[in-house]
């Protein structure tokens, strides 16, 4: 059975009346302020760090990025507050429609519901881009202002690249605040849940990771005995904390942004098994980075196509009756 | 009469083990008012929703204007316009926003859509409160926006659900005007509503749902005369030397009298017998003070069918 029209028709409409809702809502400012505030402080640390110990690096403006006052990077808070930005975005997306009672009006136009649900996460997503976007100008311009350098191309590029790893992990949580919205006709359950997913996820998941890992494939008493992890043990624990979205962000972000980071997964043994020969220290051309953060990309992308499509079939089949 | 617009043949909606709506068939012509009435969870809005495609129809088959709408809804929609049971608009924006963003999705051209929307604004007379937002208008005003939507829009076919309920007396009458107004610009009307004395006011024909089943289905006044037993009653005060209650009854089609006070009589017929009764008070040499007809009442139809129906009690009785 062959639907007539297209499920297209009305898209634009409400994509431009969602976006404009966004940029225009008290919501939308107080998340913007709180990012900006964040980075400005983390991005001024940075550059007090670099300057105290670095003293030369031909990638200096990406340290913006990944360097910070024990640990704390702009990757690590941007890897935290993303996901919150976007579960603020998206977490009344289609329940706040029904709670208005303006979702059977609406959907009484001559429009699918293909539209409605499509408009309003491509809204969300150009929203999330248009923040991320001024935070990254926002840092190369401090960089360029306090550090006195002009960013060389292979910088920008790498930037860029990590920019559009951000939206991707952007649109990772965002599809799953879209999800909740569908699920939950009560907003604050939704919020609530999501916010729940966040913390497992980003906070509690590492740990349990390693723990899973080492219930799967106890660690070996050789290795133990060199003081290194079991191989088998570490690649499971990789693998789990993978499911995680953070995990998945932060080590693409580290990759393009680091160009001295040969493999995605941070250990040293598993760095050195894979990378026998290599020359230590020296930075990765741009190809040879874009290959490693490349799968974890495709992994956010793969969430974000599987979350919205849930997301989809569950709108689909939904009464529009509360 | 021209095809009907709305054609429902065994129309069913299963919810799982549940069925809320069970084969019911209805026409609505063109040009008519048409109204569903019924308890709340009889099946309305379920029925209302099928028409529009909004949720799928588990048995039967219903056409709108010629169209199926589980396959074609969109083709359905651009012609039906839709006032949802107590509509919501997005309250921080200005009513003429919402119409806007509502006449864009409904496709209507960048040049033509601000004469639509004033034209829509005037017709239910919000014009002057076209640039204020939503959210400080009240119930009638919503609903009265959502007239505006569906005057906008064009639609052949306006389908109301509950427009009335919540609304105040003086707000409840205007409603009905408008709702006239677009019958006189030839648009059919479909309203489904539990309020059974507006119901009346303005509905060509009724259909009756009672779980899921259409139990009644016509013209106000052959629905009496089918329940009731009789279409009219018309009440009598006259004093007369001589007895009434004779004449009265010799009158065709009365049905029966009854003597409801001093001077006072009740007549029960199957037609206005109003010019035949004050004929007969006259020949009697009576003064007629009072002579007034009630219109078969809906709610009497109504409250007769089901205690009918609970009492196993067929027969038809005199009009109360």
């Amino acid at each position: 059975m062959r639907r007539e029209g297209s499920p297209w028709e009305g898209l634009g409409t409400v994509y431009v009346k969602e976006l404009t809702d966004h940029l225009s809502s008290i919501r939308m400012l107080v998340l913007e302020l709180l990012i900006l505030i964040v980075s400005i402080v983390l991005v001024v640390l940075a550059i007090k760090n670099i300057r105290d110990t670095t003293a030369e690096d031909p990638f200096v403006l990406l340290k913006l990025f990944t360097s910070g006052p024990s640990g704390i990077s702009l990757i690590f808070i941007l890897g935290i507050l993303v996901p919150v930005l976007a579960i603020a975005l998206g977490f009344d997306t289609v329940n706040g429609e029904h709670n208005r009672r303006t979702m059977s009006r609406i959907l009484s136009q001559p429009i699918y519901r293909d539209a409605l649900l499509g408009g309003k996460f491509l809204a969300a997503l150009t929203t999330l881009g248009f923040g991320l976007l001024c935070l990254w100008l926002l840092v190369i311009g401090f960089g360029i202002m306090f550090l006195g350098i002009p960013p060389s191309a292979e910088e920008i590029t790498r930037s860029i690249a990590f920019l559009a790893i951000t939206l991707c992990y952007a649109g990772t949580w965002l599809a799953l605040a879209i999800l909740l919205s569908i699920v939950f006709r009560s907003a604050a359950t939704a919020v609530l849940i999501g916010l729940g997913a966040w913390l497992f996820l980003t906070f509690l998941w590492p740990f349990l990771a390693a723990v899973f890992a080492n219930v799967v494939s106890p660690p070996e008493l050789r290795f133990a005995q060199l003081g290194v992890p079991t191989p088998a043990t570490y690649a499971w624990a990789e693998m789990l904390s993978r499911i995680s979205p953070n995990q998945l962000f932060s080590e693409a972000a580290t990759a393009l942004l680091s160009p001295e980071v040969r493999a995605a997964g941070l250990d040293p043994v598993s760095q050195y098994i894979k990378l026998q020969g290599a020359v230590p220290g020296a930075p990765l051309p741009l190809s040879e980075s874009l290959a490693v953060a490349w799968p974890l990309g495709v992994a956010l992308i793969a969430g974000v196509i599987l979350l919205f499509v849930l997301g989809y079939i569950v709108f689909q089949r939904q009464e529009v009756r509360a | 009469m021209s095809a009907p617009l709305i054609t429902a043949r065994g129309l069913t909606k299963r919810y799982g083990a549940a069925t809320v709506v069970d084969g019911i068939d209805f026409d609505v012509a063109k040009g008519e008012i048409f109204g569903l009435l019924g308890p709340n969870g009889a099946g309305k809005t379920t029925t209302i929703l099928m028409m529009l495609g909004l949720t799928e129809v588990s048995d039967g088959t219903i056409r709108v204007l010629d169209h199926d709408p589980v396959r074609e809804p969109l083709a359905v929609k651009r012609r039906v316009g839709y006032l949802p049971d107590q509509v919501g608009f997005y309250d921080n924006l200005t009513a003429i926003d919402n119409l806007t963003y509502t006449a864009r999705l409904m496709g209507i051209a960048a040049a033509e859509r601000d004469r639509r929307i004033d034209e829509a604004l005037a017709s239910v007379r919000l014009s002057d409160v076209g640039n204020r937002r939503v959210s400080t208008f009240s119930r009638g005003m919503r609903q009265r926006l959502g007239l505006a939507e569906i005057v906008m829009k064009r639609a052949e076919i306006a389908i109301l659900d509950e427009p009335t309920s919540g609304l105040d007396p003086q707000a409840t009458i205007e409603f009905i005007e408008m709702i006239h107004a677009l019958k006189h610009a030839g648009v059919s009307v479909l309203l489904s509503s539990h309020m059974l004395d507006q119901v009346q006011r303005i509905c060509d024909r009724v259909a009756l749902f009672q779980s899921g089943r259409i139990v009644l289905m016509g013209p106000v006044k052959d629905l009496a005369r089918q329940v009731l037993g009789a279409g009219f009653v018309v009440e009598v005060e006259a004093d007369a030397a001589s007895d009434l209650d004779a004449r009265f009854g010799a009158i065709p089609g009365v049905s029966s009298v009854e003597r409801v006070g001093v001077d006072r009589y009740r007549l029960t017929a199957d037609r206005d017998v109003r010019s035949e009764a004050a004929r007969a008070v006259v020949a009697a040499n009576g003064a007629l003070r009072r002579l007034s007809v009630d219109d078969p009442s809906l709610e009497a139809i109504y409250t007769r069918f089901f205690s009918q129906q609970t009492s196993h009690d067929g027969g038809q009785r005199d009009a109360a």
